[in-house]
């Protein structure tokens, strides 16, 4: 005899047995007045009092300790994993969220007031009443080279990031490419190293001097940061080494036939052949639901 | 299309729920009762009470049968719910020679005052499979326990505070107090409250190692007794037993005692290697929710390891300890790997194609 299919929603769990976004008030202030802070100092990791989630460390605790610190009556919340709306873990954490504070949810990126995403920034440009909110694993971009936090809060301290050079420089020096693939390094307002969580290189640009709030929170390691609108972002490159974005080598989305999109690359169960489609489904969505096999115009684009 | 397996949503994660539910309860063996977890799984429910650090037997019984036994999972499930709870205020502190008793050893003197208690312990029987348990009378073993509890003479009532084994070493001077990390006067953290800043501050540390993992500390502190590190422990004094938990009414201001947890401790003796000066002994401290004594005596041997002014290996390193131990943390970044990873994925195919199409041309200038 299987349980019944909502067996779950007849447990006595009620949502009511919970504050409105499961935080408690004190939670929610602590995050708020950090928020504050790290806007105040763009990509600066702000050390915050991160509390267990129901949800895994490393799972995006960090993100929605953010999402629930920010998410009132009026929202309307996506959230994203890998560029899909779809993927179980985004749909857990949706789920979650719905439950705590019986929100509106979307995945039309244009819609959303607060996105919670992890790895991707919308194909679509943001616009300025929109907040991004990322779930970083690795806050700490001199990780790579220095693995002792005392060590690294001196190094912001004093910006001295002569050891990340020299990382990017040996890589150069041994493979004639810079090696970073994502969580590439990006200076913020010239002066704060952040980690971009773990988004592609192809993301990189649309930091910088974006019109939306972009913020960012790590659960298992407690720190929160953020980039305002309008703020300069730029990723760590040499005069003679460009920075480089992922290159698709002119393939389109075999979806929706957009170019200019980041592609994933899926291999074919029947044919075993390789074929790309948008790692953002939901932009994929729109434009094959507008019918034109076609890159949208920079116009349209532009929202 | 391929990859599949991370997309579906809802429905896919309404089945695992289902899945998951069939494979506990699946079976035709009587569904286990909280009470029983609690019970006769004590030390199951004292792991789960010590990782998820909320003292709370009941829930941490529910948290292992919800969990199917899985003690990580069981204490992440009690500690999600921890953060549901309002702070509503501290205790005061507690004296530990107060300790209701069931269990009280030194290794470091043969007599001490107030003798040696063994308490409740396997450490001295054999581990040989009891194959008489498989078909445990429950009528029987219920009278047995209640001859024996009828045959035991009552003890002369045990004196009130037993007295420290340590505080005769600081008595006469052989102790090294313990300067603080920072080298300044610490204020008490709160590490549920506050992110670890480094040096951490006594209270902090020992925080985090009275909520950390039990295997993990145990590895740890195992890495510095084989030879890792240079704490070469005695235990001065192990208790297990029942501390009075004392709290000021906030409204009239009158310290009650609002009830009892029941704790292990652990006081670790270790010689300091004397820079010149007059050799003494250093203390480790270890204290943890319920009866968990490989926790207690790895938490005190780590807590004086990471007191080392020189680390010199990854268990005398504070922050490599202290941002290491905590199960929930661990265990939810290992297993988010399971999470998709192909964007990231990409950018690093497209690096690797990158250099190896630059290695090609390179070789082969005419490509």
């Amino acid at each position: 005899m299987p349980p019944p299919a909502d067996w779950r929603d007849r447990l006595p769990t009620e949502g009511d047995r919970y504050a409105y976004g499961f935080l408690d008030e004190g939670a929610k202030r602590e995050i708020r007045r950090k928020l504050l802070k790290a806007v105040a100092i763009p990509g600066c990791q702000v050390a915050f009092g991160s509390r267990e989630m129901p949800i895994a460390r490393g799972w995006g605790t960090g993100g929605l300790q953010l999402t629930l610190a920010l998410i009132g009556p009026q929202d309307v919340l996506k959230v994203i994993d890998q560029g899909a709306d779809d993927s179980v873990n985004a749909v857990n954490i949706k789920r979650f969220v719905k439950r705590v504070t019986d929100a509106a949810l979307t995945t039309d990126t244009a819609a959303a007031t607060l996105i919670q995403t992890r790895h991707r920034i919308p194909e679509e440009p943001l616009r300025p009443h929109q907040v991004l909110v990322f779930q970083v694993p690795i806050p700490e971009p001199l990780r790579l080279v220095e693995p002792s936090e005392r060590t690294t809060r001196r190094m912001h301290a004093e910006a001295d990031y002569s050891r990340m050079w020299l990382y990017l420089y040996e890589d150069i020096v041994k493979f004639k490419a810079i090696t970073v693939g994502a969580r590439y390094p990006v200076m913020v307002n010239r002066r704060h190293l952040m980690d971009p969580s773990p988004i592609p290189r192809w993301d990189v640009p649309k930091l910088n001097r974006g019109e939306a709030l972009l913020l960012f929170c790590a659960g298992r390691e407690k720190r929160i940061y953020a980039v305002p609108p309008h703020t300069r972002v730029e990723p760590l490159a040499f005069e003679d080494f460009a920075f480089r974005v992922e290159a698709f080598d002119g393939r389109r989305c075999e979806r929706c036939g957009a170019a200019t999109t980041f592609l994933d690359e899926v291999v074919d169960d029947k044919t075993g052949r390789r074929v790309y489609s948008c790692s953002d489904t939901a932009f994929c969505d729109k434009i094959r639901r507008r019918g034109d096999r076609e890159t949208p115009s920079p116009e349209e684009k532009r929202g | 299309m391929g990859y599949v397996a991370v997309r579906g949503g809802a429905a896919a994660i309404e089945n695992a729920a289902q899945f998951s539910l069939v494979r506990r309860a699946g079976g035709d063996s009587n569904l286990l009762e909280p009470a029983q977890i609690r019970d006769q799984l004590h030390f199951a429910v004292d792991r789960v009470m010590g990782e998820g650090s909320l003292y709370a037997p009941d829930l941490a019984a529910l948290a292992f049968k919800q969990a199917a036994g899985d003690t990580l999972e069981a204490a992440f499930i009690l500690r999600a719910y921890r953060t549901t709870l309002p702070r509503l205020g501290y205790a005061e502190p507690i004296a530990t020679d107060a300790m209701r008793l069931i269990r009280r050893i030194s290794a470091a003197f043969k007599d001490i005052p107030g003798g040696q208690l063994l308490g409740p312990t396997s450490d001295y029987t054999l581990r040989l499979l009891d194959f008489d348990l498989q078909a445990e009378s429950s009528a029987r073993t219920r009278e047995a326990v209640a001859q024996l509890l009828k045959d035991t003479a009552p003890l002369a009532p045990l004196p009130e505070r037993f007295p420290k084994v340590v505080e005769m070493l600081r008595r006469e001077g052989l102790l090294a107090p313990r300067p603080a990390s920072s080298g300044k006067e610490e204020p008490l953290v709160d590490i549920t409250r506050q992110a670890l800043t480094f040096p951490a501050a006594r209270s902090a540390q020992l925080q985090s190692l009275a909520r950390g993992e039990t295997g993990g500390m145990l590895a740890l502190a195992y890495s510095n007794m084989r030879g890792y590190g240079s704490v070469h422990p005695v235990i001065g004094e192990l208790r297990v037993g029942y501390l009075p938990v004392p709290y000021k009414n906030p409204v009239s201001g009158v310290v009650e005692t609002i009830g009892e947890i029941l704790v292990t401790e652990a006081e670790v003796i270790s010689r300091i290697a004397d820079d010149g000066g007059p050799a003494v002994f250093s203390l480790g401290y270890g204290l943890c929710f319920g009866h968990n004594e490989t926790k207690a005596i790895a938490m005190a041997v780590l807590d004086r390891a990471i007191a080392a002014p020189e680390p010199a290996a990854p268990s005398e390193d504070q922050e490599f300890v202290l941002t290491h131990v905590d199960g929930i943390e661990s265990m939810g970044f290992c297993n988010h790997y399971k999470l998709p990873h192909y964007v990231t994925f990409q950018s690093e195919l497209d690096r690797l194609r990158n250099i190896q199409a630059e290695e090609t041309s390179a070789r082969d200038p005419l490509s």
